[in-house]
């Protein structure tokens, strides 16, 4: 019977001495938790994107419970999770609006042609390194999607050469912006108004060259517009969010048809 | 400490990096090998902690063999008894971390309490026993810690070096059909085939 018992007994005992062990030492050097900083990180959405230029999720919880933040400063969580948070601070109301990212380029394969035929790294950012990538129009969308592998909610994808996003299911976290090496991402305001499809600095005559779509600075969207909203500056147009009221008049003289509405 | 004594312990610690090698000659650790490879930062992060709970853990484990297990006649019970210490010691090695050394903790991160259950830490613990069994006058504790340290050093090495491989694998135009855990079993089975080239090295070179 002992020598059943003593085995049983001896694994038993390392188990209980060892279990009691954890239960002192845990007691022991219990580390003070800051549960403000725990109690913020409840509420942020978790995604650890960095568009808050924080380590992640937690990064940020700390620095706000500490007071070096301010709440706002995370676009997926967006308004709500602002609200919540300054009101958990104490802090007044902060006013964030919903962003998106839209693409400034829409040079496809139907528009824009190319100049070499690259067999390299699939990759925008290696892609750019050799002649400033292989698409015809030297400002236009390279479509090798390294905005597609950034994008943690699945809502970026390049049809025909060119990346869309779905506004829908962009969160607006900026990832997809620091990704292009293009510089063809940009965040909007989330409401109706009019997006350039083109970032084309070239001028009009050598961007009909390259690009059946893009922007030639006709100026005809600038004249058109009744709130001073969108004006072409490097030679292709550019719309100013604040003033643009979404009314699609400009799209409606485009002679390119580069400009569309964001889809609300 | 005889010069002898320090030959053997050279020996023992270049043996386990490079010829018994726990990844790439003993297929232990597999997991970890072919899981958190993919960046430098990350491998080397978890081969820190596998090397800190290899030595810690054989520090601990060969007394309670020697001092408790041998004497009762339960050696039987080694495996069993030797999980149970291994998994309360890493929980406590991290709370000491977190509680002392917070950067660390911080560097280890989430890779510690993975290491309760890694193959490659019971297996230091559990081979280490087999050689003093083999030769019971020449390894003892110290050439055990030894041991384990340089086990701990060799799945360093294995880690880091896949690591680098891997990274160069994600730019390579692979075959569709070899993409992703294909290539990497086979760029790993490269690696170790190039690791059995260091067979009788270490003898050859400290005689």
């Amino acid at each position: 019977m002992m020598e059943l018992l003593f085995p049983v007994l001896l694994v038993a005992g390392i188990g209980l001495v060892a279990g009691l062990g954890l239960a002192i030492a845990s007691a022991v050097m219990a580390v003070p938790k800051d549960e403000k900083a725990e109690a913020i990180q409840e509420m942020l959405p978790g995604a650890n994107c960095g568009a808050c230029g924080f380590s992640g999720c937690s990064g940020y919880a700390a620095a706000l419970a500490k007071g070096e933040a301010k709440p706002g400063l995370c676009s997926p969580g967006g308004a709500e999770v602002a609200a919540e948070i300054s009101a958990f601070l104490g802090l007044g109301g902060v006013d964030v609006e919903k962003k998106v990212a839209v693409v400034r380029c829409s040079g496809s394969e139907d528009y824009a042609g190319e100049k070499m035929r690259y067999a390299g790294i699939e990759s925008c950012a290696a892609a750019v390194q050799l002649a400033g990538g292989p698409s015809s129009c030297s400002f236009g969308c390279v479509g090798f999607g390294d905005c597609v592998k950034a994008c943690q909610y699945g809502a970026v994808e390049i049809c025909s050469g060119v990346a869309h996003i779905d506004p829908a299911r962009c969160k607006g976290c900026s990832l997809c912006v620091s990704a292009c090496p293009k510089q063809l991402i940009a965040l909007v305001p989330f409401r109706k108004q009019a997006v350039v499809r083109c970032s084309s600095c070239d001028k009009g005559a050598q961007t009909n060259r390259v690009c059946k779509i893009g922007c030639i600075g006709c100026m005809k969207c600038e004249k058109t517009c009744e709130f001073n909203a969108i004006h072409v500056k490097d030679f292709h147009a550019s719309v100013d969010p604040a003033a643009c009221t979404g009314c699609g008049k400009c799209a409606e003289v485009c002679p390119r048809h580069v400009i569309d509405l964001l889809s609300v | 400490m005889t010069g002898e004594t320090i030959k053997g312990l050279v020996s023992i610690f270049l043996a386990a990096i490079l010829t018994e090698n726990y990844i790439l000659s003993k297929f232990l650790g597999i997991c970890p090998f072919l899981g958190v490879s993919k960046k430098l930062n990350t491998a080397a992060s978890m081969s820190l902690a596998v090397t800190l709970v290899m030595v810690i853990s054989t520090a601990v484990t060969w007394p309670i063999y020697y001092g408790v297990l041998v004497p009762n006649n339960l050696a039987y019970l080694q495996t069993i008894v030797f999980i149970l210490i291994i998994a309360a010691l890493v929980q406590l090695i991290e709370i000491t971390l977190k509680r002392y050394m917070k950067p660390l903790y911080n560097a280890l991160g989430i890779y510690l309490p993975l290491i309760t259950t890694n193959c490659a830490v019971l297996g230091v613990t559990m081979l280490v026993i087999d050689k003093h069994t083999a030769s019971p006058e020449s390894f003892h504790f110290l050439q055990a810690i030894i041991n384990a340290f340089g086990s701990g050093i060799g799945f360093l090495v294995a880690m880091v070096l896949f690591a680098g491989v891997r990274e160069r694998l994600e730019t390579c135009d692979i075959p569709k059909s070899l993409r992703g855990l294909p290539i990497t079993l086979i760029a790993a089975s490269l690696v170790s085939v190039s690791f059995l080239g260091f067979q009788g090295l270490v003898e050859g070179l400290l005689g």
